[in-house]
């Protein structure tokens, strides 16, 4: 037998169930006082710098009923490109930006805002601008591994035109479920788990 | 911008990949929320980009005092939650076995009855005036961390006739990438209920499943006070960037 590898593997992913707001916006479901506000309800300060914008997103089941119990993250660049991350080694990035937020599905509605700021432009591994973008990880009830995918701007085609991920996706049809429509200052993305309009998630 | 709390030089590899059969699959069946809520088309895999290897990283300035104490940080001063007091403690490690440090982890349970503090969970059990459910942490410098709280109880849902899920904590984690996101749940040795669990279940690999599960600890319990679990989690590894191909600018 040949020398162990001696790598341990990741910890399996378990659903984050019905619940998921008890732990990560506690304020937004009654539970006061533990925490002053829910971690990433708030992205953006009077000295961001960068064009306010705002998502309205929602998330579908295979049935076309939105999801009133999900919750999702958004992570992005700041409006020159750069991330607020120790990992982001090219320069420094807005001090009024982490660049991460959070927000639960409306228990209404299923509707996600944030108010955030249009990314810049980060490069691909070869140095190719990618179209700005926003990454957005997804978990709820009903959903085994958070999911991963990202936002594209729909006033943004000349850069989704030569963006390297957009690039790769084989089913041309696909592209657009990755488009989020600018109406005003608001863009609108509709996030399908399932059927004809599935959005494309990632595996990165 | 250099780690917080160290001067050694942040990792920039990308991620080893995801290893999908050691994972729930998204379609679980038995699981049944899972079957409408599961995509069905191929994954777009690409190796990483910047979106994916950084991330967002969160100071212990951000921590309040009652933050790792389940058993307080609700309750009424003077008073503390009902149940059998535990430490939950261990490292975040990743794939090749180093701890990570500065790691937020957000923990939420059920009380000791098995009721979770949210006006979707309508189980007989009553609420503890004193249990809020929720807490975080962030890891130490060999990616150590621990919090007290109750053991929280099994409880019923619905989804077969008569489905219980094991005692159990929620877990996320973040770590320094984006692409590291994770949530998982922490079971209890010896607790019978794990493995007739369908969401449990929908990890196939037997080995996966004990790798969720918590050891009682003795060595580290408080006489008089706390028993101990023990908890590992580990994430996703970086490959080494020493012989990596990276074209200026990035
Ligand atoms: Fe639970």
């Amino acid at each position: 037998m040949a020398q162990s590898l001696d790598r341990l593997k990741e910890s399996p992913s378990q659903t984050a169930g019905p619940y998921v707001h008890i732990g990560l916006t506690p304020n937004f479901c009654g539970i006061g006082g533990v925490y002053e506000s829910d971690l990433g309800s708030c992205m953006v300060n009077g000295e961001t710098r960068g064009e306010r914008i705002e998502l309205r997103i929602r998330v579908f089941d295979g049935a076309g009923a939105p999801l009133k119990d999900a919750l999702i993250e958004i992570w992005q660049a700041d409006a020159s490109g750069f991330y607020n991350s120790p990992a982001e080694l090219r320069g420094a990035a807005d001090p009024n930006f982490l660049g991460w937020g959070r927000q639960p599905t409306d228990m209404e509605t299923g509707a996600c805002l944030f108010q955030t700021i249009k990314p810049g432009r980060v490069p691909f591994r070869d140095g190719r601008l990618m179209a700005p973008h926003i990454t957005l990880w997804i978990v709820a009830r009903g959903i085994n591994i958070g999911l991963h995918t990202r936002l594209y701007f729909s006033d943004e085609e000349k850069a989704n035109g030569e963006d390297p991920i957009l690039a790769r996706i084989e089913h041309r049809l696909r592209v657009p479920t990755l488009i989020a429509e600018r109406q005003g200052d608001t863009y609108v993305f509709d996030v399908h788990l399932q059927g004809d309009k599935e959005t494309v998630f990632f595996d990165s | 911008m250099p780690e917080p709390g160290s001067n050694r030089a942040p990792e920039t590899g990308a991620f080893f990949q995801r290893d999908r059969l050691w994972h729930p699959t998204a379609l679980t069946p038995a699981y049944k929320s899972s079957v409408l809520r599961s995509p069905q088309k191929a994954l777009l895999s690409f190796d990483n980009t910047l979106s994916e290897l950084t991330g967002p990283v969160f100071g212990h300035a951000m921590l309040g005092e009652l933050d790792n104490d389940l058993i307080h940080n609700f309750a009424t001063p003077g008073e503390s939650a009902i149940g059998e007091r535990i430490i939950v403690h261990g490292r975040v490690l990743d794939e090749r076995g180093k701890g990570v440090p500065g790691v937020l982890l957000e923990f939420w349970q059920a009380n000791a009855g098995g009721r979770y503090r949210h006006k979707k969970d309508g189980y007989l059990a009553p609420l503890d005036p004193n249990f809020g459910g929720c807490g975080r942490t962030i890891t130490g410098d060999d990616g150590g961390y621990a919090f007290r709280t109750v053991r929280p109880g099994p409880y019923p849902w619905p989804n077969g006739p008569n489905d219980w899920r094991p005692a159990h904590i929620h877990f996320s984690v973040f770590g320094k990438g984006f692409a590291q996101r994770l949530i998982t749940q922490m079971y209890f040795e010896g607790d019978p209920l794990i493995w007739r669990c369908p969401i449990v279940g929908g990890i196939s690999d037997k080995a996966a499943i004990e790798a969720l599960i918590a050891t009682l600890d003795m060595q580290s319990t408080i006489p008089m006070d706390a028993l101990a679990y023990k908890f590992d989690i580990v994430l996703r590894g970086r490959r080494s960037t020493l012989f990596e191909n990276r074209p200026e600018g990035n």
